[in-house]
């Protein structure tokens, strides 16, 4: 369960928010909405353990975390703005390296199961640099139920992302709450998965 | 495909192993796909050498008493142009977040980075040196305590230099930064490497400068990675 107590942050001189609480329990996902520079990644960033907060503390499992908490980074898996993708590498290695990156196993009947989930079978073995926005931010969906983590930080997880990809998306987020995962996601859009309970966090 | 099993991820003892050789594998696969770019640090190398015999002139005599330290003196300079590669690249396309929140321990991640680094720039450079070194008129014995040098000497450099890369992530300007900040650190590398070629000529033996960049070599690699992480936190944060 991760527990967010009074939580503050500033970027430069101005403050973004605080007192944000919140706490989630196996089987929700939390959607934080807000105005463009309203402190959605800041918050992320900070629930992922990325950032200090300014003020107040988050708890995993009763027991209050530091930013880069070995604890907290052994649980999260955080998708941010950028993909994490290296040009130089396929489509497929780079999915490797990342899910490797988590001490988990790459093997190449699951990634290329992953890949073509995400409809990316013929893209396999075609370097990142041709592949579109769209299809990047595929690759760095492609891990998520490969990795299996229980709590998922997707930052904007839905840019570049057609209506199949948020329609996969949608699925994977439902089944990861219905097996008792959580999920903050920061979001534009109207996204609810299929299933599990939903909170809303707005920022002003 | 259905695994609905969620986990933590296995944090093993040797996971700090695990770390440097994730780091390791994946950055030599890096630089093997951006050959060109390591070429030309090779190449600034192999022509900033060239440049002293010819401005100097062909006296046998000067040329064998300036090698060690051109040689040692480019060595550092070609270190330099390779250093914001490190991290710079990571950092700007996100990988570097998900090494920092990666389950294995940023410092042995960051080990990992630089040894891979070192192999792909500093090691050619040394493998290059006794060729540049025959420019110079040097003898036999003179190259192999030169090479020796480099070779205790230049991963020093990489990994004081990944202290610098680290630092000055994000920070615009970074590459005359980073000089300004690293080059006085390589002083003492410098004077002992080209040292150990003058102790030779003199008749002494180099033991003592190359036990003390062996020295400073094992220094590093316990410091710098450590420095390393923790500048990549404050990058990040």
């Amino acid at each position: 369960m991760l527990v967010a107590e009074d939580l503050a942050a500033q970027r430069g001189n101005a403050l973004l928010f605080e007192g944000v609480q919140f706490s989630l329990r196996p089987g929700a996902a939390m959607f934080v909405s807000g105005p463009n520079g309203s402190g959605k990644t800041t918050l992320l960033r900070i629930a992922a353990g990325l950032t200090r907060a300014l003020r107040g503390r988050l708890v995993w499992d009763g027991s209050a975390v530091d930013p880069f908490a070995s604890i907290l980074r052994a649980v999260t898996l955080f998708i941010g703005h950028a993909t994490a993708l290296k040009d130089e590498l396929t489509a497929e290695e780079n999915l490797a390296s990342l899910v490797s990156l988590h001490g988990a196993p790459a093997e190449a009947e699951s990634l290329s199961a992953a890949l073509s989930e995400w409809s990316l079978a013929r893209q396999r073995r075609l370097p990142a640099r041709a592949l579109s926005q769209g299809q990047r931010r595929r690759v760095a969906l492609a891990r998520l139920r490969l990795l299996a983590r229980p709590l998922w930080i997707l930052d904007e997880p839905l840019t570049a992302l057609d209506a199949a990809g948020v329609a996969a998306l949608r699925e994977v987020v439902g089944e990861h709450l219905a097996s008792g995962g959580m999920a903050v996601i920061a979001t534009h859009q109207e996204f609810a998965p299929v299933g599990g309970t939903s909170l809303s966090l707005r920022l002003q | 495909m259905n695994e609905a099993t969620l986990r933590a991820a296995p944090l093993a003892d040797d996971s700090a192993w695990g770390g440097v050789s994730w780091a390791l594998a994946r950055d030599l696969k890096l630089a093997l796909r951006s050959r060109a770019e390591l070429g030309v640090q090779l190449l600034f190398y192999v022509i900033v050498v060239t440049l002293f015999p010819l401005g100097i002139g062909p006296d046998p005599a000067t040329l064998r008493a300036l090698g060690p330290g051109v040689l040692w003196v480019a060595a550092l300079l070609a270190s330099l142009l390779a250093l914001p590669r490190l991290f710079a690249a990571d950092f700007a396309d996100g990988a570097l977040e998900q090494i920092a929140l990666s389950p294995y321990p940023l410092p042995a991640l960051v080990s990992g980075k630089i040894l891979a680094h070192w192999l792909a720039t500093g090691a050619p450079l040394v493998a290059l040196s006794p060729l540049l070194a025959l420019q110079f008129g040097l003898e036999g014995g003179e190259i192999g305590v030169l090479v020796t040098g480099l070779l205790l000497g230049t991963p020093t450099l990489s990994l004081l230099g990944a202290i610098g890369a680290a630092l000055t992530l994000g920070v615009r300007g970074s590459g005359a930064l980073l000089a300004l900040l690293i080059l006085p650190l390589y002083v003492p590398i410098l004077i002992f490497g080209a040292g150990a070629v003058e102790s030779l000529r003199a008749g002494l033996v180099p033991g003592a400068q190359l036990s003390i960049l062996a020295a400073a070599l094992l220094a590093a690699i316990v410091g710098a990675p450590l420095a390393c992480a923790a500048s990549v936190h404050i990058a990040l944060d």
